[in-house]
């Protein structure tokens, strides 16, 4: 089989490099391949469809009609299991093989699973937490078995995010945290801790510090785990949910160049001239670090899905970088952050916190040369995204330091050039 | 979603300078959002209250109002994890679907304008100015006494209430 555009996997970075291409080609063949049995699902939704908060059928967030107006071939439940560089093709699971012009990989993140004792002799009743034909296990298993109390391993945004999830079923958690705070990659000790006591209020037990050994079984399944502080959990569900890497699988063995993530140029191209990366396995620019890193959220491998497509069908659009950002509501407490949170050398960069904390309310933002380069919203989140506009035009915020943390906070209190600008222009353009 | 009565692209420019600050294009915006249309009724709690699509920022002498830009590379989009922020693909503007829509504020984190908001009335859910889609002409602009926000076409030009 030929075709002229070939994806592999089809999640954000796959469906905005379909929208992409398609504005510029509006006929040349789109043949996408995924291993998953489904047409379309939002990933982050999983653990909404974990709580019931929503079906199936709502997690799409493209439908069905979107693949058919853009005339995309979908190949489901099939993996691509090794691409023929020199040859532009790549190798379906059950042998057959596609030939394409231009191949976009976006095979997306796997979850990191860490060396335990015993881990190999359990058979049942040990779950990742990244896609949504595990969540119909682990609802079916959870319900089988009458599980009432869960162990989840790794208290970071997935492992939170599954236990929020478990909590809405009405389950008890069990969480397991090798740092000394939960969610340590996103935020500081205050708001940690902040979030600690909503989730302590809850069905849920966070322990730190600490970290599973060794598991035991009982007839093929899990029976209880044991931690490094030699505490023995009677555990009869764990989720492990440590963290996630770039999937490498079908780069593995190609002279495609990886570091931690596939390299990618500003173009979001390999170092294969026809073949492009995007989405969480790839390396790419990162705005506020300077160098290349990977990002593993939704908004970047969508705007990195799009900038490919746009290359691939021949439109050269230049990708500016990104920075890590996200959006997490836990146990009734949204929170909004971007970029360096918790510089490990704080003497280098200016602070400014505010928190109320009966409200569990907290805000900071951390500056660098007068500039903006991360922040936390938590209890309130809303106007946040002013933030991540300062921080991508880099805007010397000398004149208004004061008004960050004011009630007020809005485009008010910003340089009315500057506001003009925003106010006046085409809306935003990158 | 009712029927669509705005088919061409157009936006409104704000002009801080003009405005005068007495907050009518807010009140008109929750009118015409309202299910009743009518001032007393959505204002004396007969009905929900719709949550306005501006953002009035006021401090000292300078008072201006905001709502969505509809920007032509918009960053809620690409955050939206459900796909409820869509583009209209007739109009060019960028609209939100209620029923999609999971209140996840990956929108709110996106916006650089800061002009979506959370909204409780019913389930949670992103709520941002929709241009009056459903009406001819946008509330906000029609009602607005000292044109401090005027509505333009595609290549800039005013337009007006018929
Ligand atoms: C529980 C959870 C919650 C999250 N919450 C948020 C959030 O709130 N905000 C946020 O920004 N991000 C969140 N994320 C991260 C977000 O889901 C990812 O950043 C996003 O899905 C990345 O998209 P992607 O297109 O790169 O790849 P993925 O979504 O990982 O999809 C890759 C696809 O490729 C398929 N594939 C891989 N290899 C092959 C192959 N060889 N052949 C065929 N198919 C293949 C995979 O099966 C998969 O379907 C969350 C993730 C999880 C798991
Ligand atoms: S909500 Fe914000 S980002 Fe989205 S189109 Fe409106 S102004 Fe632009
Ligand atoms: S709050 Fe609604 S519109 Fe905003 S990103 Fe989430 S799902 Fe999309």
């Amino acid at each position: 089989m030929k075709t002229k555009y070939l994806i592999i996997g089809n999640s954000v970075a796959g469906v905005y490099c379909i929208e992409a291409i398609r504005e510029v080609d509006k006929r040349g063949k789109i043949t996408v391949v995924s291993d998953e049995n489904i047409i379309n699902y939002s990933r982050p939704l999983i653990s909404y469809y974990l709580g019931g908060r929503v079906t199936k059928e709502e997690m799409a967030f493209r439908d069905e009609e979107f693949y058919r107006e853009n005339e995309v071939q979908l190949i489901l439940n099939r993996k691509a299991v090794r691409i023929l560089v020199e040859e532009n093709r790549i190798e379906l699971s059950g042998g057959e093989e596609i030939e394409f012009e231009k191949l976009l990989i976006s095979s997306g993140g796997e979850p990191i699973l860490p060396p335990i004792e015993g881990i190999e002799k359990v058979k049942e009743g040990v779950f990742t937490f990244t896609r949504l034909e595990e969540v119909d296990r682990l609802i079916d298993y959870i319900q089988a078995n009458k599980i009432e109390e869960v162990t989840v391993l790794g208290a970071g945004l997935i492992g939170l995010k599954c236990t929020e999830g478990l909590l809405e079923r009405g389950l008890r958690v069990n969480i397991i945290e090798l740092a000394d705070r939960i969610l340590a990659n996103t935020f500081d000790q205050e708001a940690s801790r902040i979030l600690e006591n909503a989730l302590g209020r809850k069905n849920c037990r966070v322990r730190k510090e600490d970290t599973i050994v060794r598991v035991e079984e009982k007839k093929g399944k899990i029976d209880k785990v044991i931690l490094r502080s030699g505490e023995t959990i009677p555990t009869r569900l764990l989720v492990i949910a440590v963290g996630v890497r770039p999937n490498l699988g079908v780069v593995k063995g190609t002279s495609i160049k990886c570091n931690r993530g596939v390299l990618v140029n500003d173009f979001m191209q390999t170092n294969i001239k026809n073949i492009y990366a995007a989405g969480d396995m790839t390396e790419a620019k990162d705005f506020l670090l300077q160098r290349k890193s990977v990002l593993a959220i939704w908004p970047t491998a969508a705007r990195q899905g799009k900038i490919a497509g746009y290359n691939m069908a021949g439109k050269k659009k230049k990708y500016n970088g990104l920075f890590i950002m996200n959006s997490v509501e836990l146990v009734g407490v949204p929170t909004i952050s971007f970029g360096i949170t918790n510089p490990p050398d704080p003497e280098n960069f200016e602070i400014l916190a505010r928190k109320n904390e009966g409200e569990n309310y907290y805000r900071k933002i951390v500056l660098k040369d007068n500039r903006i380069v991360g922040a936390i919203f938590m209890g309130k989140i809303e106007r946040a995204g002013i933030f991540s506009g300062l921080i991508r035009d880099r805007l010397d915020v000398s004149s208004f330091k004061d008004d960050l943390l004011s009630d007020d906070f809005g485009l008010l209190v910003l340089p009315a050039e500057y506001r003009k600008h925003m106010v006046r222009g085409e809306g935003f353009t990158e | 979603m009712g029927d669509k009565k705005i088919n061409k692209p157009r936006r409104i420019i704000i002009r801080e300078e003009y405005c005068m600050g007495c907050r009518l294009c807010e009140v008109w915006c929750i009118v015409a959002h309202s299910k009743s249309k009518d001032i007393i009724k959505a204002y004396k709690g007969q009905e929900p209250r719709p949550v306005s699509g501006i953002y009035f920022e006021e401090r000292g002498a300078i008072s201006f109002t905001l709502q969505c830009r509809h920007c032509e590379d918009a960053p809620c989009l690409e955050a939206c994890l459900t796909g409820a922020m869509y583009r209209d693909k007739k109009t060019g503007m960028v609209l939100h679907n209620k029923d999609k829509c999971v209140g996840c504020w990956m929108c709110i984190m996106a916006c650089p304008y800061g002009v979506i908001k959370p909204d409780f009335k019913e389930k949670k859910v992103a709520s941002k100015c929709d241009l009056c889609i459903e009406r001819e002409f946008p509330a906000c602009v029609e009602h607005c006494p000292n044109e401090a926000i005027i509505l333009v076409n595609k290549k800039g030009e005013r337009i007006d209430k018929e």
